[in-house]
C-alpha cells in the first residue's frame, strides 16, 4: 500500500500509486455503506475539525458522515467571511481551534493555498476540501473513482471536462489525477474562462464542443456562475447554453457507453440539459454516494491506515 | 566616525571599465583628493592639487586593501513607511537599513498615510530625515490623495525638496491626468515615474498570469498590462519630453519597449528590482509564501533573462529595491489577502553581485553606474561619482565575502524578504555619508 502523507492539499502532488491505494481503499468502504450498521472503528478517539470558510452543503454533510462513519469525533466551524474582516487572522483561528486538540482538520476557503498555509504551522492532517479556484482533491477523487469503478481501468479513456476551467477548482483536480491515471483529457469551454497555459497541464483544450466530445467516453460537466456573465466573460447564460451546453443531440458524438457527471449542484437546463442529468449514463447522485466512501477513504489512510480496524462492526 | 583617507582600495569609477587602485583623502564632508597608482596624483579632475599631507589619525584611516571603493550607493524606490505605518518602518529604521545595505541615500515613495502630496509632507520628511543615517530625498505625489484626479502641488513640492513625482503603488489609470502630471512637470525638469500598470487588465491578480497562475488557481496579471501602460506613457514622453522614469520593470516585453523607445531618442529611463532578476513565479506554489507576492508580481524565467538583458545593455538604468515594509501579521495571512511588496535594502548589493557580477553579466563598474551614477544623474541627485570636491558619499564592499542572510539581524523593522537563508557573495563593509561612517561590519 503506497500512502505515506500526512496532508491531502492537492491531487497535483500525489502519484498514481497513491491514487489507486485511494480508490482501491474506497470499494472497501463502499462495501460497509452498504451493510445495515454504517459504521467501523479506525478513527476512534480521534478528533476533526471541518472548517468551512465557505458556504457548503454537500462537500460538508460528506466528510461529517465519512468522519462519523469511522467514530472520529467531529467539529464543524463555519465562517461566513474571512477572519480577516473581523479582526482575527486566519492563522488565528485555525491555532485558536487548534488549542482544543484537534487531529485532522478539513479546510475549505475561498483563498487559493490555504491549505498549504496552514501546514506551516498546523500540527495536525490537513484536508483540502476546496481552496479558491486551485484544488478540490476529494472532489476529484470521488469524479477518479466514479469512472474506475465503471470501466476499471481509466487508461486510454477519453474524458471531457466541460465549463469554466479558468475558476474551477474540480476541473484542476480532474485533470491531474485523470492525466496520472492514463486517461487523455480534453477540456472545453469558451476561451475567457479558459485559463492561461491550461494546454500545458497535459489535456487537449477546445472551443468547439463537437470536436471535444467526439469519441469521447466520460463527460464531466461543471456548473456555470451567473457571476461569469456579470463579470463579462460571458455575453449571457443562453448563449453559454446554445455553445456549450450538453444537449441530447451533442451525445450522439459520445462512445456508446458513455457516462455523463456532474460535480453539483447541476443548473438544470443551462450547462446540462434536464433528461440527460436523469438518464441511465448519468452517474451523478453515485458521485455523492461515492464522495462519501472516497472521503472516509482519505480520512483512514491519513490517520495511519490499519484496514484491521475496518472489520469491526 | 569621521573617515580622513581611504587607503589602497580598488575605486570603481562609474566612467571607467575596471576599478583602479588608489586612496581617498576626505576633507571635513568633501573628497578633498583621489591619488590613484601609477597615476599620479589627483586621478581626475582634482579641485586642490598638492594636499595637505599632514598624518591623520589612525582611527580615520580605513584601509581598503582588497576592497571595492564606490560612489555612496543610492536607491531611488524605497518606502519608508513614516507617517502613517511606524509599526512597519520608520525614517530612522529605514535609513538605518540604507546604510547597512550599503546606501548613502534613498528617495522615499509618497504613498504614505496620509500620503506626501503637499508641501508640509515633504517638509516633514526632510525633517524627520534630519540626523538619519542616509540622505532622504522626497518624491511627492503626482495628484492629490494619489486619487488619480487633481494635480497635486508639485511646484511647491519641487520647491521644498521633492526630487520626482509618482503615484507608485497604483498606476495614473487616466491616460489624460498622466499628459497633464507630465505637462506640469516639464516646467521643474523633475522625472515622472509611472507605476506602469492598466488596472483593467490586472483587475483582482495576485501573480503573475500564465501557467503557473493557471496551476494555483490565482488570478493573474498579465504581462501586457505593465506593457500598454509603458507604451502608453512612452508615446506621452514622445510628445511632451519631460523625463520619463519607467519603475519597476518586469516583463521581456517591458524592456524592449524602453529599448525602442530609447533608440528612437524618447526621454525615458528605467530601473529593475532585484526580485525581478533572482525571483520567477514558479517559487509561488511551493509554499504559497506571501513574500513571493509583490506588483509588479513575479514574471518567468524569460522576464527575469529579458531584465537581466536590459541592465546589461543599458537599457534598463537603475537598480532600486522597491523596499515596501510590512508588518507580520499583514503577510502571515492567505496569499491573495497579503499586501503587495518586500523589503530589499539590506539585500539589494549583494543579490546583485552574486546574480549579476559573479555571473558575467555585469562588471563591478557596472554596477557604479545602476546604483550610483545613474541614479544620481537621473534624479538630480548630489553623489553619483568620486570627484575631488564632491561629497564624500561612498561605499566599500567587500567582493569575496560570502554570507547567509538572516532577516532576523535586518536594521529594518519588517521582516518580509523571500531571500532568508540565502547565500549571497559581495558584502558591504563600509557606508560613508559626507564623511562620516553610518555603518560598518
Amino acid at each position: 500500500m503506497t500512502f505515506k502523507r500526512r496532508h491531502l492539499l492537492g491531487l497535483e502532488d500525489v502519484t498514481a500509486d497513491e491514487i489507486m491505494t485511494v480508490l482501491e481503499t474506497t470499494t472497501v468502504f463502499k462495501e460497509v455503506l452498504e451493510r445495515p450498521i454504517k459504521k467501523v472503528a479506525p478513527l476512534r478517539g480521534l478528533t476533526v475539525a471541518n472548517i468551512f470558510f465557505e458556504p457548503s452543503t454537500r462537500t460538508r454533510v460528506s466528510f461529517e458522515l465519512a468522519e462519523k462513519r469511522l467514530s472520529a469525533d467531529t467539529m464543524s466551524f463555519a465562517a461566513a467571511t474571512s477572519s480577516v474582516k473581523k479582526g482575527e487572522t486566519l492563522k488565528d483561528t485555525v491555532r485558536n481551534l487548534e488549542a482544543m486538540k484537534i487531529d485532522m482538520v478539513v479546510i475549505r476557503h475561498q483563498s487559493s493555498g490555504v491549505p498549504y498555509f496552514l501546514t506551516r504551522f498546523c500540527s495536525s492532517s490537513v484536508i483540502n476540501a476546496g481552496d479558491g479556484q486551485h484544488e478540490h482533491p476529494t472532489q476529484g477523487l470521488l469524479d477518479i473513482y466514479s469512472i474506475w469503478e465503471k470501466y476499471g481501468s481509466l487508461d486510454g479513456l477519453r474524458v471531457v471536462l466541460m465549463g469554466d476551467a479558468k475558476h474551477s477548482r474540480v476541473i484542476r483536480s480532474n485533470v491531474w489525477g485523470l492525466t496520472k491515471l492514463g486517461a487523455s483529457v480534453a477540456v472545453c469551454g469558451p476561451p475567457t474562462l479558459l485559463p492561461v497555459g491550461l494546454e500545458n497541464t497535459g489535456v487537449e483544450v477546445y472551443t468547439d464542443i463537437d470536436k471535444a466530445l467526439d469519441g469521447a467516453d466520460v463527460v464531466n460537466v461543471m456548473r456555470i456562475q451567473l457571476e461569469r456573465q456579470e463579470a463579462g466573460l460571458l455575453p449571457s447564460l443562453r448563449e453559454y447554453t446554445s455553445l456549450f451546453g450538453i444537449t441530447k443531440e451533442r451525445l450522439k458524438r459520445l462512445n456508446k457507453n458513455y457516462t455523463i457527471m456532474h460535480p453539483g449542484p447541476i443548473n438544470r437546463g443551462i450547462e446540462l440539459a434536464d433528461e440527460i442529468a436523469d438518464s441511465s449514463h448519468s452517474v451523478i447522485l453515485e458521485q455523492v454516494t461515492n464522495g462519501v466512501a472516497v472521503r472516509m477513504a482519505v480520512l483512514f489512510l491519513l490517520a495511519g491506515g490499519d484496514r484491521s480496524q475496518t472489520d469491526e462492526g | 566616525m569621521k573617515v580622513k583617507l581611504i587607503k589602497n582600495g580598488q575605486i570603481v569609477f562609474p566612467d571607467r571599465d575596471e576599478p583602479v587602485e588608489g586612496d581617498i583623502y576626505i576633507e571635513d564632508d568633501r573628497i578633498e583628493r583621489i591619488e590613484l597608482k601609477g597615476e599620479g596624483k589627483a586621478g581626475k579632475k582634482a579641485g586642490k592639487a598638492g594636499g595637505s599631507g599632514r598624518e591623520s589619525a589612525k582611527d580615520e584611516v580605513i584601509d581598503a586593501s582588497g576592497l571595492l571603493v564606490f560612489p555612496g550607493f543610492i536607491d531611488v524606490h524605497v518606502h519608508l513607511r513614516e507617517p502613517g505605518r511606524e509599526d512597519c518602518e520608520t525614517i530612522a529604521s529605514g535609513t538605518e537599513a540604507a546604510a547597512a545595505g550599503g546606501f548613502t541615500a534613498v528617495a522615499c515613495m509618497p504613498n504614505t498615510t496620509p500620503p506626501i502630496d503637499n508641501q508640509e509632507s515633504v517638509m516633514f520628511v526632510k525633517q524627520r530625515a534630519h540626523g538619519c543615517k542616509a540622505r532622504v530625498y522626497p518624491i511627492g505625489a503626482i495628484s492629490k490623495g494619489r486619487k488619480g484626479k487633481e494635480l497635486a502641488e508639485i511646484g511647491e513640492m519641487v520647491r521644498t525638496g521633492a526630487v520626482a513625482i509618482t503615484d507608485d503603488g497604483s498606476p495614473v489609470n487616466d491616460a489624460g491626468m498622466m499628459r497633464r502630471a507630465m505637462e506640469y512637470a516639464g516646467m521643474f525638469g523633475i522625472p515622472v515615474i509611472s507605476h506602469a500598470e492598466d488596472i483593467s487588465l490586472s483587475g483582482r491578480g495576485v501573480m503573475n498570469e500564465g501557467y503557473e497562475s493557471t496551476r494555483l488557481g490565482m488570478p493573474g496579471i498579465p504581462p501586457f498590462s505593465e506593457e500598454i501602460c509603458i507604451s502608453r506613457d512612452i508615446t506621452l514622453c514622445k510628445y511632451i519630453g519631460t523625463p520619463l522614469h519607467i519603475a519597476h520593470v518586469s516583463t521581456e516585453g517591458s524592456v524592449d519597449l524602453i529599448r525602442r523607445a530609447k533608440a528612437q531618442g524618447v526621454n525615458v529611463t528605467a530601473e529593475a528590482t532585484p526580485h525581478h532578476f533572482t525571483l520567477t513565479d514558479v517559487e509561488i506554489g511551493k509554499e504559497f509564501n506571501t513574500n513571493l507576492k509583490m506588483n509588479p508580481p513575479l514574471r518567468t524565467q524569460r522576464d527575469v533573462d529579458a531584465v537581466i538583458e536590459g541592465l546589461a545593455d543599458g537599457t534598463i538604468d537603475i537598480i532600486a529595491s522597491d523596499h515596501a515594509p510590512h508588518a507580520p501579521e499583514e503577510k502571515e495571512v492567505e496569499f491573495d489577502q497579503a499586501p503587495n511588496g518586500i523589503i530589499g535594502l539590506e539585500t539589494m548589493v549583494s543579490l546583485a553581485g552574486t546574480f549579476l557580477v559573479k555571473t558575467g553579466k555585469l562588471s563591478w563598474n557596472d554596477l557604479a553606474r545602476k546604483l550610483s551614477a545613474n541614479p544620481s544623474r537621473i534624479m538630480r541627485l548630489p553623489g553619483g561619482d568620486l570627484l575631488a570636491g564632491g561629497v564624500a558619499d561612498i561605499t566599500i564592499l567587500n567582493p569575496k565575502s560570502t554570507w547567509t542572510v538572516r532577516v532576523d539581524k535586518f536594521r529594518s523593522i519588517s521582516r518580509n524578504s523571500p531571500y532568508d537563508g540565502w547565500k549571497l557573495n559581495g558584502r558591504v563593509k563600509y557606508t560613508i555619508v559626507g564623511g562620516e561612517v553610518t555603518f560598518a561590519d
